[in-house]
């Protein structure tokens, strides 16, 4: 798992049968201190982020599991939870 | 498996179901000497690690549900497994040339 600032929103209109209605978001992944650490990714959302929201994300084939529709979906990143605060920094 | 120190703690209320009830975790991972090396990570706590713990942290989606002790948990895939209580490294020696136990 990671943490990420939410940038941005995917729109896909040809897409895969079982990505059908799940957000996609643009998430650009930070480190404890909330500084940028690595490129943006695309990841679906499984708890209803929103644009500026820190969160965590999971990746691998775990991260298909998270969604919701189906045993198994082609997508490697996926919005786990909402981070409400991070402590210890 | 990964060793790291945990760094800080993630509160995070509104997550989904397979990560209810766990402590999430930063873990910055760690070379033999113990300095800094790569990006941290969020790793769920099995073995009731805290902040400032030198941890072993599984990054492998069927191991981390066997320490967590919840199989259905399919999302789940990083898991602290372990707390580090001493590393025993052997260090080259460039003086004698040969190879000498440090503490």
């Amino acid at each position: 798992m990671r943490l990420g600032r939410v940038i941005g929103r995917v729109v896909c209109t040809q897409k895969m049968e079982s990505f059908e209605g799940l957000p996609l978001l643009l998430v650009q992944p930070l480190d404890e201190n909330r500084r940028e650490a690595g490129s943006a990714l695309v990841a679906f959302d499984t708890v209803r982020a929103g644009e500026g929201d820190l969160v965590f994300f999971e990746m691998g084939k775990e991260a298909a599991q998270a969604i919701p529709k189906g045993w198994f979906n082609p997508a490697d990143a996926a919005i786990i939870g909402i981070v409400d605060g991070v402590s210890g920094t | 498996m990964t060793m790291g120190r945990v760094v800080a703690n993630v509160v995070s209320t509104e997550k989904h179901p397979h990560y209810r009830g766990y402590k999430i975790l930063v873990v910055q991972p760690v070379d033999p000497e113990g300095k800094p090396k790569g990006r941290s990570m969020l790793a769920l706590d099995g073995v009731q690690a805290g902040i400032g713990d030198l941890v072993l942290v599984v990054d492998e989606g069927g191991s981390a549900r066997v320490v967590l002790g919840d199989e259905s948990a399919m999302t789940v895939r990083t898991a602290i497994c372990g707390i580090v209580d001493r590393v025993d490294i052997e260090i080259e020696d460039s003086a004698s040339g040969g190879r000498d136990r440090a503490p």
